[in-house]
């Protein structure tokens, strides 16, 4: 493919809110989990919780969108000026010409959950201040910000469960290549909310403490809340410091929750995105994995990178920062990988002590600086759905 | 500036819904030569998923993979080549109202196989093991404009992979307390094989503008409503103009500014 630049970002993590909160957290080794209780939610696990969305409410013109999910999503807007530099992009291109693609997996289905626990005892029925088509949809995402941003290109939401914000840049760059847009924004969000959490108990993979990615006792998941956005466009005079040069895309074809026992879906999937970008898997400087720290994910996608990358390049996974943030993983990973091409650092995985001595390659433990002018970043989820990126400078 | 066209070649198409029993069964009504009788309908087994998948395959994932299917058939194609696009409001109603259900009791057990058939791209996923496919899929949604979403998205990597791609567009009903905050009619399935060449099996040439026109509706008040009442269906002007195959125009309207009018030649 042809480069795009990735103009502007935003992000807002349990890490912190903003490009500098997040880089200061990567270099420091800063967790944002923790067992603090999500809601009435009494399982004993650990989460990547913003706890700031409690007391934010979407007002005005957008009340009705007004649900975790969302408020997420306007946090992250309102960082490093990115709504501002999309008023701009529109002005430059006009309103039609500026698209929006982003993921999430569970929408605000948080305010369903509640919404089930109100049900009037004699009718059922749901209370009159719910607004599905608004919050639980998972279309209201790309609706909201459509209202939000004043954008009016084509607009909609990717939902492949956890690859779902990393799919979002192949969707974009696709339709600029179309020509359907100049612009699109891309990226995602995904809150916290019953359905995940009870879901992966029901699966046995909530790590009862933080979680710890490739570690000999990895023992599961901490799930996190996170959105994040990037202006793609086409690379121009403007500055931009990173390029999305490739992405490639696959599907396991082998089960709905575990992933192919020698990760061959992922493979495929990176494969595909070092053709798309054109270059040599030896050209790769740093490898932002999955790694959830389940038991298998981390052995298929160990055997997948080390099948393809051999020792060389540096990898690890940023979940023990975040948490995984499901269908925003994709996202966040993105700019963190865009950081750590930026301002030269390697990026580490907090949380894990001992690398499965079963593993393969050189895991990054602890962040470093140095010179890094390629990622390659991993996102994967159920289904079978794999999504892989490359970042470089330009 | 000149607006973006962008040209795409149909070989074959599926169709599911009450009274709509496959494509070529329903040719006659989207001709409007037969009179649309709507009838309940169960979409059935598909055979070719593993017997734990197929039992496990609820009925918005057997609706949405029989219909790809059935447009793959059509167009005498084999599925392991093939990249997807599946478009959806509502995704698996039943089994995420279910999930819904269950974590507004006490004990909030919730089954895993519902949970991993709650995602959005559930069919995309029991598609890839039922085909074998290794191929890219995509699952999306856009509210009541999912099909024309949809229909863009497959459209753009037909021509920019220069690849040919199926488009499958499903919604079902919720039960209730859902089904009164969203109420959707159905089960309702169309499917689309897109290519970005001509075939010898072309059955149209379609060419997209993106726009904001009124919608084409159905001449039958029976389809109409239906059109109105399922996302999916919005696609059926679409699919009574390739049934009609005397070429014309079909606007699909938008509030995700994925509108666009097609300019239908048959071959």
């Amino acid at each position: 493919m042809r480069p795009l630049a990735l103009s502007h970002m935003c992000v807002a993590s349990s890490v912190g809110f903003g490009l500098d909160a997040t880089l200061t957290a990567l270099r420091s080794g800063q967790s944002g989990l923790s067992p603090r209780p999500f809601e009435t939610v009494t399982l004993p696990t650990w989460t990547g919780e913003i706890q700031a969305l409690d007391n934010i409410r979407l007002q005005g013109e957008h009340a009705a969108f007004d649900c975790r999910n969302n408020r997420l999503a306007e946090v992250a807007l309102g960082q490093d000026g990115f709504a501002e530099a999309v008023r701009a992009a529109i002005e430059r291109y006009g309103t039609a010409r500026v698209a929006l693609v982003v993921g999430t997996s569970t929408s605000g289905i948080l305010q369903t959950e509640q919404a089930f626990r109100a049900r009037d005892p004699a009718t059922g029925e749901l209370p009159s201040d719910f607004h599905y088509e608004q919050t639980h949809n998972t279309g209201s995402l790309a609706a909201y910000l459509r209202a939000r941003l004043g954008i009016e290109g084509p607009a909609f939401v990717i939902s492949c469960a956890c690859a779902s914000s990393a799919k979002a840049f192949g969707n974009a760059a696709r339709m600029i290549a179309a020509g359907l847009c100049d612009a699109a924004v891309v990226g995602g969000s995904d809150s916290l909310c019953l359905t995940t959490l009870y879901g992966f108990h029901s699966l046995a993979l909530n790590a009862p403490g933080p979680c710890r990615p490739f570690d000999v006792a990895r023992d599961g998941i901490s799930i996190g809340e996170a959105a994040g956005f990037v202006l793609l466009e086409r690379p121009s005079s403007r500055d931009a410091n990173v390029h999305l040069l490739g992405f490639g895309e696959s599907n396991d074809a082998h089960h709905m929750s575990s992933p192919h026992p020698e990760g061959a879906g992922a493979r495929l999937a990176m494969e595909r995105a070092l053709s798309s970008a054109g270059i040599g898997a030896e050209q790769i400087d740093y490898i932002n994995m999955h790694g959830t720290a389940t038991r298998v994910g981390d052995i298929a996608e160990d055997l997948a990178v080390f099948n393809l990358f051999g020792d060389g390049p540096a990898r690890g996974s940023t979940k023990g920062h975040t948490g995984h943030t499901l269908g925003a993983a994709g996202i966040v990973e993105a700019i963190i990988s865009a950081l750590a091409i930026e301002h030269g650092l390697v990026p580490g995985t907090p949380h894990t002590e001992t690398i499965d001595p079963a593993f393969h390659g050189r895991y990054q433990l602890a962040a470093e600086t140095g010179r890094v002018d390629r990622v390659l970043s991993n996102s994967f989820g159920f289904g079978g759905s794999n999504c892989s990126l490359v970042f470089g400078a330009p | 500036m000149i607006p973006p066209l962008i040209q795409v070649f149909v070989e074959g198409a599926g169709l599911a819904g009450p009274g709509l029993r496959g494509w070529a069964e329903s040719l006659g009504v989207l001709r409007g030569e037969a009179a649309y009788e709507p009838a309940p309908f169960e979409p059935p087994p598909i055979a070719l998923l593993p017997p734990a998948e197929r039992r496990r395959a609820g009925t918005a994932i057997r609706l949405a993979i029989g219909t790809g299917l059935e447009a793959l058939t059509e167009a005498g194609r084999e599925p392991t080549s093939m990249a997807m696009v599946f478009t959806s409001s509502s995704g698996d109603t039943a089994t995420v109202a279910d999930i819904l259900a269950v974590l507004a009791t006490d004990r909030r057990e919730v089954s895993p196989t519902r949970f991993h058939n709650s995602v959005h791209n559930a069919p995309a996923g029991y598609w890839a093991v039922a085909t074998g496919s290794c191929e890219p899929s995509t699952s999306l949604c856009a509210f009541d404009s999912s099909f024309s979403a949809g229909l863009l998205d497959a459209a753009a990597q037909a021509v920019v992979d220069e690849r040919p791609v199926t488009l499958v567009a499903y919604d079902l009903p919720y039960p209730e307390p859902l089904n009164k905050v969203r109420p959707i009619a159905g089960p309702v399935a169309l499917a689309l094989v897109l290519t970005p060449w001509s075939t010898e099996r072309t059955r149209a040439r379609l060419t997209l503008r993106p726009a904001s026109h009124a919608a084409t509706t159905m001449a039958d008040s029976g389809l109409e409503r239906l059109r109105l009442t399922n996302p999916a269906a919005r696609g059926l002007p679409l699919l009574a103009a390739l049934a009609a195959e005397r070429g014309g125009t079909v606007h699909l309207e938008s509030a995700a500014g994925t509108g666009a009018t097609i300019l239908v030649e048959p071959r």
